[in-house]
């Protein structure tokens, strides 16, 4: 038996916009299809930018990449505005739960002096570097062109304030909200010789001025090498030290990276798949960068988990290039 | 910042959740990442200034918009199921909604992209973070104005293709020249035109009355969106706010830049409130109120207020406030006798006001409407009463910058048209206003490069030489169906079905005959 209701039913005259048909037929539309193809502004712009008279508003040149069309790079966790926070409302209900716990049970005031300092000095100043993630990621949204890719690096870009200011609540917890730990962090990312190489890397990121060499220098490579290297291994290696609780404090960062390395994967194979002419280029950035990122940690493994984690993850890096047709210095071990 | 050994205040512990996470650059100039602060000529001294206009961290924002999301898309859902297009109050007040998707759902995008540039180019990072929330909230109403429109454009013509049309339709290079306009100027003359001129001295004129009409014409879908946004515009004003007062704080050398931005922007925005004036007069089958109460509530006392309260930086009201203040009175008929004749090339309907709204009309503009107006629909109708629906064949002319046929009168003269010319290097201009060639005369270099509809068209640059090849193959209006007369329009005719008036028609979904053009 089945109930069924009766309904004053009105035949639709279409399914779905023009611009939505064009391209998947007259049927109804995902809402992410709705929300995400063709709403750019594409032709007959009015004046050219003061800030960049070579280009048009939304012009396509202002990567040396070329695609036929931008919007065969999609997002395959289907992310609109909606979806995205949706999901990420989720992820952070389950890091208050443990940011809670860790804070009313003073577990990192607990731990002993020497690891506090080096949460503070090796974790923490990777808040400057995602403040850094941040802005690229937003140049990058104000510059791309098709939404499906704008959007990915909008809701990048917020995720990385995101992850910015969790790092920064570790800190806050750690010395009672006063900032002085924060301070002495900041101190580290200013002047200690070991992230001076990562500082380097981060200010010339941000002169980087073709935006997709700039993902791929972001979220591809330094992102590729970094977050397995510290919120992994360097992970395991503060457990050892009897600090697991920072683990519970992290893993808003693993669960964050584990979903973005899907639509980063389907950017990168979209648009290495393109043409020789593109896969040639992201070669060159790699060969440039890749190195570069490389070096930037290195001081940083040194000084906690050692350089074979970071040759790890840089194998692992060199894997996942391969999949696009792309090399880079993974270790010959 | 704060003594050492005292818990932070909100306020400090925002900044370190922010602005702290910045650093001062030693291994790349600071010009060099942040090249395009300075070439507007606004002097910034201490960016530590800036008071940041609220304190939403990153894992407060996720939470609160995932609630209001869900809670939208719940009514989306359930207006979608239950048909709810069926019970707006008549099917005439989807041209609102026909007007609002090709002609500011477009902008809300380029909100995005905009406010996401802006949110890289300054150099403090408590503004950069302000810009970048709000570029993806201007993400969100992009996308969810397609969500809550998805489901009339099932049901109605005219909302089918609104990014194509927006980037070509004739009327539309009004809104669309607006926002390149913002787009292609420097970081604080946007954050002048779209945060402080847009949000927040004119959005009641804009955003609301489409929301509020939507409310008395019981669209449970757009009402929603509404609601669901007003948090987000209460954001955005306040950032508008702060904006303004932060730049003419840092330096008294701002201040006739930004008031020659307030000028500029302020007139940008009344000319495209134009449109929204002949939607709230015209288009709404239940009127909210008349565009000139709106001009009065919103815009004289509300920004009289506003304009007190900046005095004391030395900005003074918008050049021209008079001339705006005083076309309350005539805008909206101005607007819908043109469009009247223009309807076949637009992608919503027109129509003679009924007896009942022209009488509202003689209520809300007792010195203009019985005067000047009624006399023209008097005669439309009795045209289009023995078959002569009037169509206007002839291309009209634009004004160089905001881009609005010449149509409006002198200040004081209703029956003498406002128009102003200039030339500048060999070629002529032509202007609705001497606003609109003061703008022209400050910055030609920009203006002249404007992509004007009917130049475009007499050029040959948009697909054919005659309106119909144009308006059918160019802008994607089918012809018959989103254009033209609304009595007897497929959405008319599908409208009586749904209400029970009319058996529904052999050949409904096909194009209407084609009427007679004068």
């Amino acid at each position: 038996m089945s109930i069924e209701i009766k309904t004053d039913s009105v035949e639709p005259i279409r399914q779905t916009y023009s611009h939505i048909a064009r391209r998947f037929g007259d049927k109804p539309a995902s809402r992410y299809q709705e929300a995400s193809y063709d709403l750019e502004a594409k032709v007959n712009f009015h004046y050219r930018p003061q800030w960049d008279s070579r280009y048009e508003l939304n012009d396509e040149r202002r990567t040396a990449i070329r695609m036929e069309d931008w919007y065969v790079v999609s997002d395959p966790r289907q992310f609109y505005y909606g979806a995205y926070v949706g999901n990420r409302a989720k992820m952070q209900e389950a890091a208050e739960t443990s940011y809670s716990f860790c804070d009313k049970r003073n577990l990192l005031g607990r731990l002993p002096e020497e690891t506090q300092k080096q949460i503070l000095r090796l974790m923490v100043p990777l808040r400057h570097v995602e403040l850094g993630a941040n802005m690229n990621n937003s140049k990058i949204a104000g510059d791309a062109t098709a939404t499906t890719v704008s959007q990915m690096h909008i809701y990048t870009a917020m995720d990385r304030l995101g992850i910015g200011q969790y790092l920064s609540r570790i800190a806050l917890m750690m010395d009672g909200t006063t900032g002085k730990a924060l301070d002495e962090s900041k101190g580290y990312w200013m002047d200690e010789e070991l992230w001076q190489p990562m500082r380097k890397l981060v200010e010339d990121s941000l002169v980087v001025d073709d935006w997709f060499e700039l993902t791929l220098l972001q979220n591809v490579l330094l992102d590729g090498l970094m977050y397995p290297l510290v919120y992994h291994k360097m992970d395991a290696w503060f457990a050892e030290q009897g600090a697991e609780d920072i683990s519970m404090l992290t893993e808003f960062m693993r669960d964050w990276q584990k979903e973005s390395l899907r639509w980063i994967n389907a950017m990168m194979k979209a648009v290495a798949g393109e043409s020789d002419a593109n896969r040639e280029l992201l070669q060159q950035w790699i060969d440039h960068w890749e190195p570069r990122a490389y070096e930037a940690l290195a001081p940083i493994a040194q000084a906690s988990v050692g350089v074979e984690a970071l040759d790890e993850a840089r194998a692992e890096l060199s894997n996942r290039l391969k999949k696009f047709g792309l090399q880079s210095k993974g270790v010959s071990a | 910042m704060a003594v050492k050994n005292k818990k932070l205040n909100l306020k400090d512990k925002y900044q370190y959740l922010t602005r702290d996470m910045a650093w001062e650059p030693t291994y790349q100039k600071k010009e060099d990442i942040y090249p395009d602060e300075s070439f507007e000529g606004i002097k910034i001294l201490d960016w530590s200034q800036w008071e940041d206009p609220f304190r939403l961290t990153m894992d407060a924002y996720w939470k609160y918009q995932a609630e209001k999301e869900k809670k939208l898309y719940a009514i989306f859902d359930a207006f979608a199921q239950n048909n709810g297009h069926q019970n707006i109050t008549d099917a005439r007040y989807v041209n609102a909604l026909k007007l609002f998707l090709t002609g500011v759902s477009p902008l809300e995008h380029a909100a995005f992209q905009g406010y996401s540039k802006v949110g890289r180019q300054f150099s403090g990072a408590g503004a950069r973070v302000a810009c970048q929330m709000q570029a993806i909230d201007e993400l969100r109403h992009s996308q969810t104005q397609q969500h809550a429109m998805s489901h009339y454009n099932k049901h109605f013509n005219g909302l089918h293709d609104a990014a194509y049309m927006h980037d070509r339709v004739w009327f539309l290079s009004v809104p669309k020249s607006f926002f390149d306009d913002a787009r292609s100027a420097g970081p604080f003359e946007f954050l002048t035109a779209i945060s402080f001129s847009f949000e927040y001295v004119l959005t009641n004129l804009l955003f609301v009355p489409f929301m509020s009409g939507a409310a008395y014409n019981n669209d449970m879908a757009t009402v929603t969106f509404g609601f669901s946004a007003q948090s987000d515009e209460a954001r955005h004003m306040t950032l508008g706010l702060e904006v303004i007062k932060f730049i003419l704080e840092q330096h008294e050398d701002n201040v006739p830049i930004v008031q020659k931005w307030i000028d500029k922007w302020f007139w940008r925005g009344f000319r495209l409130l134009s449109l929204v004036s002949m939607m709230m007069d015209y288009m709404l089958p239940k009127k909210v109120m008349s565009w000139a109460e709106a001009w009065e509530v919103y815009y004289e006392q509300n920004g009289g207020a506003l304009f007190k309260d900046l005095e004391r930086y030395g900005i003074r009201p918008p050049k021209y406030e008079d001339v705006a203040n005083e076309a309350k009175h005539h805008l909206s008929h101005q607007l819908w006798t043109t469009f009247y004749q223009y309807s076949h090339a637009t992608n919503f309907h027109t129509w003679i006001p009924t007896e009942e709204e022209m009488d509202w009309m003689s209520e809300k503009y007792p010195d203009t409407f019985d005067k000047y107006y009624r006399p023209r629909y008097e005669f439309l109708a009795k045209e289009h009463a023995e078959g002569r629906r009037y169509y206007n064949n002839t291309l009209p002319q634009l004004c160089q910058v905001c881009q609005v046929p010449t149509l409006f009168t002198e200040k004081g003269d209703a029956t003498k048209l406002s128009h102003r010319q200039i030339e500048h290097e060999g070629e002529r201009y032509h202007f609705c206003s001497e606003a609109c060639c003061d703008i022209f005369k400050d910055e030609p270099e920009k203006y002249v490069q404007a992509w004007l509809p009917v130049h475009q068209i007499y050029q040959g640059n948009c697909g054919g030489a005659d309106v119909e090849t144009v308006v059918q193959k160019y802008y994607h209006i089918n012809i018959g169906e989103d254009n033209f007369e609304y009595v007897g329009s497929p959405d008319h005719k599908r409208w009586q079905f749904i209400k029970g008036m009319a058996p529904q028609q052999k050949g409904d979904d096909e194009a209407a005959e084609k009427p007679n053009a004068a």
